[in-house]
């Protein structure tokens, strides 16, 4: 991937690229579990929708995996990089002086959602494969919301849940912004995009805290 | 008053380097940072040792030759300074300074505090010129209506003094900030058109093969730059690599 895209411009891009398009997926994700906590019916229908469709499962969800595997790729590939650019590090060195910790760490909070995607995959997408593509069980459309809340029992799951969106929103809260002066975008808009941005950061990620607390509260 | 100074020395490129401990006694609040670095290599010869090899020229904060990595930043810690417009007022009696060469692998130690900063002399050889015949029959630039804007973002991208500060700076050791300072103030002007494509793609592309990292933009090199060059650079320069790419 990285003799795929050669300039340092062109890489950057990508990952801006891969990035937004991953804000956009989240925000459909947001929508449709926000859903949960105010309508099992509607959850239960917009899920078996996504989960059945034809568009979504055969062109989007692999375009979805693609653009996950490409950016955190992507992102290793930058990191190493830029790692090797300093041979010799400093013996002091003031990051905090002239920038801030989630732009200099932006590796640290994107492992851990890394991780905390591998969870994800665990609890959801894997046995949701096997339901439809492996074992080929029966489809109940009614069967998504039970799933949910069952997944939310268990404190040091919810817990790890939290964490992880609080890490996403500090990944958010440089990225989301940084990816509109990667694609060249910085005129008299910025100061109000950059503050969308960051109030999206904030938003969102919070807005997956409190849905998985009521599921887990709600037991 | 009296400080300590943590200082690398390194004997020449290819020799391992460490910082060295020395005390400076008697330092005045309105010395310069390099007019302190004087009395400690005076002393130093006094007392039979080498000085401490550092860059400088001008002394007035428009060649870009001085950079010294000063407590954790590039030319030290005030705002929109060189390090020889720093002054000891900006320190405190007691205070132990590091002080180190600005680090970046295309930056290799000459010696001591010396870096080699022809990487950038490199990549302004690539591209950051004009090639309008000004022998003969020149046209006066002036007759040539600008926006006034343009105008001044053009002069001010050309205020950078090639210092590497930026590079300092950055995590990544990038040269964006330098190379979009140098690409953007001929892409604002009509006289930087004719060449603009093959330009800003051989100057990234030299800026890459020197070994510079990506920016992440953490916006260390604007902050810590003393010419106050803008991001907005790194924007345009991202916006014009990526017009003269799709043209081929
Ligand atoms: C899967 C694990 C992830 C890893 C390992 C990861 C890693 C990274 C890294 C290292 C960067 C900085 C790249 C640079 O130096 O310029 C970055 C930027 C970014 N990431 Fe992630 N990330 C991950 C997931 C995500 C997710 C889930 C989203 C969005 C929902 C996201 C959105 C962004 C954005 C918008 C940027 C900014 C791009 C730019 O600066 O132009 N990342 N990511
Ligand atoms: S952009 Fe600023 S910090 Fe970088 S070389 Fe030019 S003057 Fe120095
Ligand atoms: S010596 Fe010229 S800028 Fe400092």
């Amino acid at each position: 991937m990285g003799g795929l895209i050669k300039s340092s411009i062109a890489r950057k891009v990508a990952m801006a690229l891969s990035g937004l398009f991953l804000v956009f997926f989240l925000l459909q994700h947001f929508t449709i579990n926000f859903t949960s906590i105010i309508s099992a019916d509607v959850f239960n229908e917009l899920s078996h929708f996504m989960g059945t469709n034809f568009v979504v499962q055969f062109l989007l969800q692999p375009v979805l995996i693609f653009g996950v595997v490409f950016h955190f790729i992507m992102g290793f590939i930058l990191e190493i990089r830029n790692r090797n650019a300093r041979d010799v590090s400093y013996a002091r060195y003031d990051g905090g002086a002239n920038s801030s910790w989630m732009s200099r760490n932006m590796i640290i909070t994107g492992l851990v959602v890394l991780a905390f995607l591998g969870l994800h995959f665990y609890d959801f997408w894997v046995p949701e494969i096997v339901h439809k593509y492996i074992e080929f069980a029966p489809e109940d459309a009614t069967r998504y919301y039970g799933e949910l809340v069952e997944k939310f029992e268990s404190p040091i799951r919810t817990g790890l849940y939290v964490i992880s969106f609080v890490f996403l929103g500090l990944h958010l809260w440089h990225g989301f912004a940084s990816s509109f002066q990667s694609v060249g975008f910085n005129n008299k808009y910025s100061v109000a995009a950059t503050k969308f941005a960051k109030a999206f950061a904030i938003v969102i990620p919070l807005g997956f805290v409190v849905i998985a607390l009521v599921h887990y509260f709600n037991h | 008053m009296n400080l300590t100074l943590k200082i690398w020395r390194q004997q020449d490129a290819t020799s391992k380097g460490k910082l060295e401990t020395y005390k400076v006694t008697d330092i005045d609040g309105d010395m310069s940072f390099l007019e302190m670095m004087d009395v400690l290599n005076e002393q130093l010869i006094v007392e039979g040792h080498e000085p401490v090899e550092f860059d400088h020229d001008c002394r007035e904060g428009i060649c870009g030759s001085c950079s010294l990595q000063i407590n954790g930043e590039p030319h030290g810690p005030d705002r929109l300074v060189t390090t020889c417009q720093l002054h000891m007022r900006k320190f405190k009696d007691g205070d132990t300074i590091t002080i180190e060469p600005f680090r970046a692998k295309a930056f290799p130690v000459i010696k001591d505090l010396v870096i080699d900063r022809t990487s950038f002399d490199r990549i302004q050889h690539a591209g950051g010129y004009i090639s309008v015949n000004t022998s003969g029959n020149t046209i006066d630039a002036n007759a040539i209506p600008i926006e006034k804007e343009k105008a001044d973002d053009s002069f001010y991208a050309a205020t950078c003094i090639g210092c590497g500060a930026c590079v300092a700076a950055c995590k990544n050791a990038s040269a964006m900030l330098f190379t979009s300072a140098k690409v953007s103030q001929f892409a604002l002007l009509p006289q930087g058109q004719v060449e603009a494509t093959d330009r800003v793609l051989a100057m990234v592309n030299q800026m890459d093969k020197e070994g510079f990292g990506n920016c992440t933009n953490t916006g260390a090199c604007e902050i810590e730059c003393p010419k106050g060059i803008s991001l907005e650079n790194i924007a345009r320069m991202n916006r014009e690599y990526l017009k003269a790419s799709l043209k081929g």
